[in-house]
């Protein structure tokens, strides 16, 4: 039966499993939207801005493991993505982004919307398309998904032309895809493994960092199993939180320029280091010629160009992190029966020493909330049980080290791009996939205001989002960057005009909340999660003068980290210079 | 050091592009390059000359395997092979050089692929140092013009 590439596209989709689409109509897409209209079996949903679309999309991928899809319009349309797929990108996150595109004719024309939108994109999608033949469609969508899905997966962009929409053909779709050049590898190298099991079997002060291939790989049980099993303490990378059970005995947080003392402290003196979908970010290394100075690296990836990046491994394992680390489990039993807490007394000992020594901790104060008592209260309140996403900069960190995520897929955070303006979006399309479950953003005054026009798409969907903003009237991490390192400059980063959000919320239909002193930070989250069908905005006016720590200046080694008590000190010191 | 790398890759639209983006994304030179179909018209070969330490070309060739539409990456360099190149020059020698110019191409088994009353020419294949020093003694005959196709490259055996 002949069918329009419209219809095509639809049927595809369907074919795919998808339920829903994030997405932003205009000219050259109208004819999927005129499909849409009256489809039962998809939902679009509606954002305000198409970053949000792609953002949200990230979200629901992010949250539920399947691929997310967004279809925009050509030109403008189709640019406004591109943050968004960037983000997904640096992430490895699977999404599939449908673009309009003009006639296949007034391509090259400077046609009216008109950009050249597989050239834009080139280097931030894993693969993309421009579909010049109705009769390639079907095979195209199936080859994104296929693609966007498998190895490591990422974002996949269909550049589609009005006419090849419009045009027909009876679709064939081939139910297996063979693409010569990707071919993704699963299966571990077997006498590698053997090698990493033995070098394991070997190590007195072994470290695992789990990145986000752990939670991409499910292999979540597998890497629980390892650690218990070898007594091997754990540290995870911002987008490995929640791979493993943050409150977990062997759980050390997370490393790097804000991770915690003892986990820089663990990866410092360790003498193996296994590291399980993580690539080595300079965020997480600190300055590479001091990184893990006496450690073995075993590195599993499925990524090839993962490994020898950054770091060197003496043990480069390419691969799927769950079945490597199942081989591995095995192997590692096969070494003989250890008898592990034994080997690890000492170190674990040691690493409870350095836990003791400098935990993560903020000063309390009675007259003004600092920001990380609210997500330490948002944790004690939902039991590290939501599903948490974070905008950029000091809210994504203090969320990071104080939230305890307990599973993976329920911290949304955007790790390489770094991208303001995520946290909220994405929590939308979370929520979209999960309409029962707490969703709440950690935002900054900042961060919220560059994607706030989503409140509308809330309010439309009833979708209870929290928004948590920690509101300090600055670009927080700058300040800090700036007070810190560039002599207390505040060049821009204090933001003189921010919204009263709880009328913002409120204009929007949304409901707004207020905490303005340590005391109403209960009340107002209990008040916020008790809503249900309404997204709900809590002004949080926290402490300006906070700072995350500890920290690790760019560019310096993991041991060189500086406290937030010894700053104090200091300026004291400074100070009495000046007196 | 210099590797030439040669890649099998998808014949579409856009491949060409893929690559030189990969190239100067990530900071790395293409010194030459060269193009054509392969038996199969769906697959095309590419020859990549680039420079950079052993971390570099791990890179570079990992990063192209990466993309969906490279089929097949090998780096010649690690094998034995032959390399080609040719080159087209226009020299206009005083009237009293021209039979020198003549005689250096036969030395150079090389062509004249056209004459005029004050130039020839001239097409030559080799490796690199053959077509260098061929270039090197045609400075001192008045070079109007040259162009190069960059180097294509063999394997001696088939590698797996």
């Amino acid at each position: 039966m002949r069918k329009t590439g419209a219809e095509i596209v639809i049927e595809c989709l369907k074919k795919e499993g998808v339920r829903h689409i994030f997405g932003y109509p205009g000219g050259v897409v109208l004819g999927i939207f005129d499909l849409l209209y009256d489809n039962k079996e998809i939902q679009l949903i509606l954002t305000r801005h198409e970053q949000g679309a792609v953002h949200a999309a990230d979200g629901y991928a992010r949250s539920t493991g399947k691929p997310g899809v967004v279809l925009v319009t050509s030109g403008p349309g189709a640019t406004n993505t591109v943050t968004g797929i960037a983000t997904a990108y640096m992430d490895s996150i699977p999404i599939v982004v449908f673009t309009g595109q003009v006639p296949t004719k007034l391509i090259g024309n400077d046609a009216f919307q008109e950009a050249d939108i597989v050239g834009i994109t080139r280097p931030c999608t894993k693969h993309n398309y421009l579909v010049k033949d109705v009769k390639d469609l079907a095979r195209v969508i199936r080859e994104a998904f296929y693609i966007a899905t498998t190895g490591r997966p990422g974002p996949v962009l269909i550049d589609l032309p009005k006419d090849v929409l419009a045009d027909s053909c009876t679709p064939h779709c081939p139910e297996k895809i063979h693409l010569k050049g990707y071919n993704p590898k699963y299966e571990g190298n077997k006498w590698m493994i053997k090698q990493a099991a033995k070098a394991i079997s070997k190590a007195k002060r072994a470290v695992i960092l789990a990145g986000g291939g752990v939670i991409h790989s499910e292999a979540s049980k597998e890497l629980r199993e390892l650690a218990e099993l070898t007594q091997i303490p754990v540290v995870m990378t911002l987008m490995g939180l929640g791979a493993f059970s943050g409150s977990h005995p062997l759980s050390l947080g997370m490393p790097g320029m804000h991770g915690s003392y003892y986990a820089n402290m663990a990866i410092q003196e360790s003498d193996l280091l296994i590291c399980i979908g993580a690539r080595f970010d300079d965020r997480v290394t600190g300055r590479l010629s001091d990184f893990a100075p006496h450690a073995k690296v075993i590195h599993i990836d499925i990524d090839p160009t993962s490994i020898n990046k950054n770091v060197y491994a003496h043990i480069p394992i390419v691969g799927d992190a769950k079945r490597v680390l199942r081989v591995l489990i095995e192997e590692v039993k096969e070494e003989g029966p250890h008898k592990w807490d034994a080997i690890r007394k000492a170190w674990l000992r040691q690493i409870e020493k350095w836990r003791k020594e400098r935990p993560l901790t903020y000063e309390y104060s009675d007259e003004v909330i600092k920001p990380q008592f609210v997500v330490e209260k948002i944790y004690e309140l939902t039991r590290g049980e939501a599903i948490i996403s974070t905008e950029v900069g000091q809210n994504q960190m203090w969320t990071a080290q104080f939230y305890k995520f307990e599973k993976p897929r329920t911290l949304l955070s955007s790790g390489g791009l770094g991208t303001m303006g995520y946290g909220f979006p994405a929590a939308i399309g979370a929520q979209v996939a999960h309409p029962d479950k707490i969703v709440i953003d950690i935002a900054g005054d900042g961060s919220f205001q560059m994607n706030i026009q989503e409140l509308a798409t809330c309010v439309t969907y009833k979708l209870p989002v929290k928004v948590a903003i920690l509101n300090n009237m600055y670009l927080g991490m700058v300040r800090q960057w700036q007070e810190l390192f560039y002599s207390e400059r505040y060049s821009y980063s204090y933001l003189d005009v921010v919204p009263d959000f709880v009328r913002v919320a409120e204009a929007y239909g949304a409901v707004g909340l207020r905490a303005t002193r340590p005391s109403e930070v209960e009340p107002v989250l209990k008040e916020a999660l008790k809503v249900k069908d309404l997204p709900v905005v809590m002004d949080f006016v926290v402490d300006w003068k906070e700072k995350v720590y500890p920290m690790v200046p760019a560019g310096a080694s993991l041991s060189e980290m500086i406290f937030g008590d010894e700053e104090k000190k200091k300026g004291k010191k400074k100070l009495r210079a000046v007196k | 050091m210099r590797h030439t790398i040669s890649l099998l890759v998808e014949n579409k639209f856009g491949v060409l592009a893929r690559i030189s983006n990969l190239f100067s994304a990530r900071g790395y030179n293409i010194e030459s390059l060269s193009v054509g179909e392969t038996i199969d018209p769906n697959v095309s070969i590419m020859t990549i000359v680039t420079s950079g330490d052993d971390k570099i070309i791990e890179q570079i060739t990992k990063q192209l395997n990466r993309l969906v539409d490279v089929i097949k990456v090998v780096d010649l360099t690690e094998y034995d092979h032959v390399e080609r190149e040719m080159i087209l020059i226009k020299v206009a020698p005083k009237p009293q050089d021209r039979a020198e110019v003549l005689r250096l191409t036969e030395i150079f088994r090389g062509k004249v692929v056209d004459s005029s009353p004050r130039t020839y020419t001239i097409e030559i294949t080799g490796d690199e140092k053959k077509i260098a020093a061929f270039v090197e003694l045609m400075r001192s005959f008045n070079i109007k013009e040259f162009v190069r196709t960059g180097k294509i490259a063999i394997a001696r055996e088939g590698i797996r």
